[in-house]
């Protein structure tokens, strides 16, 4: 997967896990907790479904990773390289 | 030790009324919809698939989720979550209060439910089947879906009360025990407003179904509208549905000083075990409920207009509880009998709640709906005042007796007066 199709991929798993929000003016520098209501609950989702999706393994140390979508596109670059897109 | 208070003695500080409702059943999403439902004979049993189980009937209900919860908590949350949160902002709509600036720490949360978890659990069994059992993919909202608080706490989190809240656990008594209980705490000053009565989510559990078809106990017809017919000769069993009713009950001396409306107020109640076995009822013990019931009231049964009884359709069950009211009520001539069931199908922990609040327009309206698909009336529940296939209308209604039974031999009978 290239790196926006990585973001992409991010993009959808939010759309699922916050359906209330509007994502088109998502701003990548920005934490997502700054532009969204995601709790640590959420966050624990969008790590299960990268587990689900594309079986990628984030473990807890690395969650701070997650911050931004630029910080998840970035760490999950090596992970989900070689994943078909 | 029992009360032999006559509850109509009480001062206004002990006596509680109803004052709004909140509901969702397979005929309808609000009090007014199910009673039109309930008069026209409109049945809401359906066609209905769910996995491994495959084809069967169920009620299924339609209300508008979104309405008071927003799409992230629905998710997040559990079907049983959904239904007690529209229920109860309904029911808070309907009885004006203004909930704005009203205490949110004096309010008390209590669903009845029959049983709680089994839809998530089987959700969560289902999804890490296809990871081969790896339970690194089991949800971490496994937990705080199936606590068995959870369709009461969800209502608490989404309007933001922070009383005391609770499921109670009472089988398919639980209607009725929702309600006792937020009686109960209002009598005993726990809580100023309690918001009360149950819940059910069971048509999405394939156990329901599978275990109601291994017990011999579940409605199977070529018209998904004629297969729950209590009372009837063919009946065959249960038809499970989904459904949610949630009552304000309030003092009489704060829903006097609002000026509210009021439905009723509940002057008798019981709650009794069977302690004979594990499904099969016990008539004489529900006899005695609805005796005690009664007795807490100060009432005779010919003073009772209308018992709305459980009747769930199953061959035993039906016979059963005609034998009790038959003990109970056999000699009254003014009572008239009916059920919802017949309609709508068993919504279970939901099922007193919808039903009695299905009877209470009769107050107003002075009409009995009727318990349809009595095609072919069994003998052993011809009981006098039946009210067969049409509604019927009566000068006057005083009292109505509602009865809800569950395994594990629990009764329960709740008595509302009209106001």
């Amino acid at each position: 997967m290239t790196p926006e199709e990585i973001r992409q991929a991010i993009i959808e798993i939010l759309e699922d896990i916050a359906p209330d929000e509007d994502l088109s003016n998502l701003n990548d520098a920005v934490s997502f907790r700054e532009q969204m209501e995601l709790d640590s609950m959420d966050f624990l989702d969008i790590v299960m479904e990268l587990r689900k999706r594309y079986r990628v393994q984030v473990p807890e140390e690395d969650y701070v990773q997650l911050a931004s979508m630029d910080s998840t596109v970035t760490y999950l670059v090596p992970k989900m390289g070689q994943v078909p897109a | 030790m029992i009360s032999r208070v006559n509850q109509q003695d009480l001062p206004d500080e002990m006596r509680v009324v109803i004052t709004g409702i909140g509901m969702t059943a397979p005929i309808g999403n609000s009090l007014a919809e199910v009673r039109e439902g309930l008069l026209s004979g409109r049945s809401g049993v359906r066609p209905y698939e769910i996995r491994y189980f495959g084809k069967t009937l169920a009620g299924v209900c339609e209300f508008e989720v979104n309405r008071h919860q927003s799409k992230k908590d629905a998710r997040r949350g559990t079907r049983a979550g959904s239904v007690g949160i529209y229920c109860a902002n309904e029911a808070i709509l309907d009885s004006g209060i203004d909930f704005a600036n009203f205490d949110k720490s004096t309010v008390g949360v209590y669903v009845g439910v029959t049983e709680h978890g089994n839809v998530e659990t089987e959700n969560e069994v289902y999804q890490i089947k296809g990871y081969d059992y790896d339970t690194s993919f089991w949800s971490h909202h496994h937990n705080p879906r199936t606590v068995a608080n959870n369709p009461a706490g969800e209502v608490a989190l989404n309007l933001g009360i922070t009383g005391p809240h609770y499921t109670i656990g009472a089988a398919c008594a639980a209607g009725n025990a929702g309600m006792i209980q937020g009686l109960q705490m209002l009598r005993l000053g726990e809580c100023d407003l309690a918001i009360a009565g149950g819940v059910s989510e069971s048509i999405h559990t394939f156990g329901i179904f599978a275990g109601f078809a291994s017990q011999g106990a579940l409605a199977s017809h070529s018209d998904p509208a004629k297969a729950s017919r209590p009372f009837d000769k063919a009946r065959n069993g249960i038809v499970v549905a989904e459904g949610g009713c949630l009552y304000t009950l309030e003092r009489l001396s704060d829903a006097k000083r609002r000026q509210a409306k009021i439905y009723g107020e509940i002057v008798g109640y019981a709650i009794n075990t069977d302690a004979t076995d594990f499904v099969l009822p016990n008539a004489e013990r529900q006899a005695q409920c609805m005796q005690l019931a009664l007795k807490r009231a100060n009432l005779s049964p010919e003073q009772i207009d209308i018992v709305s009884t459980h009747a769930t359709g199953t061959t035993n069950g039906d016979s059963l509880e005609c034998d009790a009211v038959r003990r109970v009520f056999g000699q009254s001539e003014k009572t008239f009998i009916n059920n919802a069931k017949s309609f709508i199908g068993h919504s279970m922990g939901a099922a007193g709640a919808i039903e009695l609040a299905g009877n209470l327009p009769a107050f107003s309206d002075r009409v009995v709906h009727a318990t349809i698909n009595v095609d072919d009336l069994d003998p052993e529940c011809d009981i006098p005042g039946l009210v067969r296939n049409q509604p019927r209308e009566v000068n006057r209604v005083d009292y109505i007796l509602n009865n809800s039974f569950g395994m594990l031999g629990i009764n329960s009978a709740l008595i509302v007066k009209r106001f």
